[in-house]
């Protein structure tokens, strides 16, 4: 084993005992696992398991729902985003979101990349900025004639893009990705799973998923949540992807990858 | 014709040609009504016209009122209503909308706030004189703005905010949660969501809502009566504590003469408020189109 010295460099979130509550519904029980960096954790489970619930933590999006209430600690870098002091505003510079349905603001393409740097105040080239986004979204070549159209004449998969490139314009430091490709189709998913490759060697890569196999195709630790008899959400397993999937050491995990259940 | 591809179909009672036959039945029904309306409408519209194209011409439209038929015109009329139109606008607008975005945008969603929503959508459907006699007691008695273009515009003012408000808080809510949600993921503050998201997108709704405002006071002749009381105006209004008459009122006026002849300055009167109408219903047009053109297509 690692020391926890290089544990603490290469873990860049860490969920210590997570409790979430939509008023007095209990959506997460317990959840404890680390996130190492520049790799993709994948995470997949049932319908309703709190998959999304647990994704929003990160980046404090449930804090938008009156109701919610949350425990425990998530660590990015060592510090706790739930701290009193810190403002979810900056959190989520910090960790970008991808949506399940493509939603680009209904402006220009341009705009739309470049709104996440003009309201953090960016100082550089906006235009190379958002060109070098673009190109790493691997939209750059379909859109640079048409940057000043609207957005919503993109197909849904050029969109899905774009709403990455709209994410990753920002540099920030993880992208939590929820079912993106449930929306597309499987050559539009076959992009983005391209995509993804190439991403996390810059960034930290959450991604939630029903689909078993891009789990296994995209990503390298796989998280299993399911749920209690309470209906609340629970991690039953947590580990290298391949190991997951070839040597599952629970049952409800080899039962809902194999498909027997879910 | 019957088919023997379903061995349950039995089990049905299918009516078809009778369920077509209630349908084609409300088919009628509905058209007969639109029918009625619009027949209804180009009498009317039939009726001012022959009535009021012959008097309408520059003169009429540049000149003061008078006992003359031949000389009167809707000058002074047509300049108080510009001006009342835009002083409304004025208060209008940046407070009916504040108070939309604040509603939609910011306030806790409480029994206060829902007392506050309904009461809006109460003020909407109060009787217009209502209005002209609060604006009298109110802005002509208490602030002592007297029989003024201000107290006439403060009066249409509240009379037309809860249109103004509600159409706002419709082009709000309609807007999908994700354009928020994609927002504040970029690490927008609420207020930067609401400028830079929420009003442009509810920017054409919004504009319907005003223009449809602005075309419900320029009708309006109660409220105005009640706080101008004017007519005979013979002079243009050069600053908002100016007396006022509007077009509504001056066409009330010919209208309740016994000479024939003021009855065709009424209708020429109507037909120059059914353009102003007209064209702003068409600026509302424009707008959103334009709007929509930009942000969807
Ligand atoms: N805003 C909310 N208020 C109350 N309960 C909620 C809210 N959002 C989610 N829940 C509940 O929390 C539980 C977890 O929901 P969540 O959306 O996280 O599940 P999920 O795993 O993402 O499901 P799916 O795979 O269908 O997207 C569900 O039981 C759901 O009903
Ligand atoms: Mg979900």
């Amino acid at each position: 084993m690692q020391n926890s010295n290089y544990l603490y460099n290469s873990n860049i979130l860490e969920v210590k005992n997570l409790n979430v509550w939509y008023r007095a519904f209990q959506a997460l029980k317990e959840i404890s696992l680390s996130i190492p960096r520049h790799h993709v954790i994948a995470c997949i489970g049932p319908s309703g398991c709190g998959k999304s619930t647990f994704l929003r933590c990160f980046n404090r999006m449930n804090d938008l729902i009156p109701g919610t209430r949350i425990s425990g600690q998530v660590l990015l870098d060592g510090q706790d985003i739930y701290n009193s002091g810190v403002d979810p505003t900056e959190i989520r510079t910090h960790i970008g979101m991808v949506f399940q349905k493509p939603n680009p603001f209904p402006k220009s393409i341009f705009d739309n990349v470049a709104f996440g740097l003009r309201i953090n105040g960016f100082k550089g080239n906006i235009k190379e900025a958002v060109e070098s986004s673009l190109r790493r979204a691997a939209l750059w070549d379909e859109v640079k004639d048409r940057l000043n159209k609207s957005a919503l004449t993109l197909s849904g998969g050029q969109q899905q893009r774009l709403c990455i490139a709209r994410a990753i314009a920002i540099q920030p430091a993880v992208i939590l990705m929820d079912e993106p490709c449930s929306a597309l189709d499987p050559v539009a998913t076959l992009k983005i799973e391209d995509l993804i490759a190439i991403l996390k060697e810059e960034y930290t890569i959450v991604i939630v998923t029903h689909n078993i196999q891009q789990a296994a195709r995209v990503s390298d630790y796989t998280a299993f949540f399911t749920m209690a008899d309470d209906r609340s959400g629970i991690l039953v397993e947590f580990g290298k992807t391949n190991e997951i999937f070839s040597n599952p050491k629970d049952k409800r995990t080899e039962d809902y990858i194999t498909g027997r259940f879910g | 014709m019957t088919f023997n591809t379903l061995n349950y179909s039995k089990m049905y009672n299918r009516r078809i040609a009778m369920r077509k036959g209630i349908g084609d039945a409300f088919y009628s029904l509905f058209l007969l009504s639109v029918l009625v309306g619009i027949i209804g409408l180009i009498t009317l519209l039939v009726q001012v016209l022959t009535e009021g194209i012959p008097w309408l011409s520059w003169r009429f439209i540049t000149s003061f009122p008078s006992r003359h038929p031949q000389e009167a015109g809707i000058f002074s009329a047509l300049m108080g209503t510009i001006w009342l139109m835009g002083l409304t606008a004025v208060f209008t607008v940046p407070i009916g909308v504040g108070a939309a975005i604040y509603l939609e945008e910011y306030a806790p969603k409480n029994w206060l706030t829902r007392l506050i929503e309904l009461n809006i959508a109460n003020l909407a459907s109060v009787p217009s004189i209502i209005y002209g006699l609060l604006g009298l007691t109110i802005f002509v008695g208490w602030m002592a703005l007297g029989r003024s273009i201000l107290a006439g515009a403060l009066t249409l003012s509240l009379l037309v905010m809860p249109i103004v408000i509600l159409a706002s808080r419709e082009a709000i809510k309609a807007l999908p949660l994700t354009y928020r949600e994609a927002a504040y993921a970029l690490g927008a503050t609420r207020w930067q969501v609401t400028k830079s998201v929420v009003v442009p997108a509810a920017l054409p709704g919004i504009l319907t809502g005003v223009i449809l405002a602005m075309s419900r006071a320029i009708g309006e002749a109660a409220p105005v009566i009640a706080i101008s009381a004017l007519v005979y105006l013979t002079f243009i209004p050069t600053s908002p504590l100016d007396r006022f008459t509007v077009m509504p009122i001056q066409i009330f006026n010919w209208i309740s003469r016994p000479q024939n002849e003021f009855r065709g300055l009424a209708a020429a009167g109507i037909i120059v408020l059914l353009i102003i109408l007209l064209s702003m219903n068409a600026l509302a047009i424009f707008l959103r189109n334009r709007y929509q053109v930009r942000t969807e297509v």
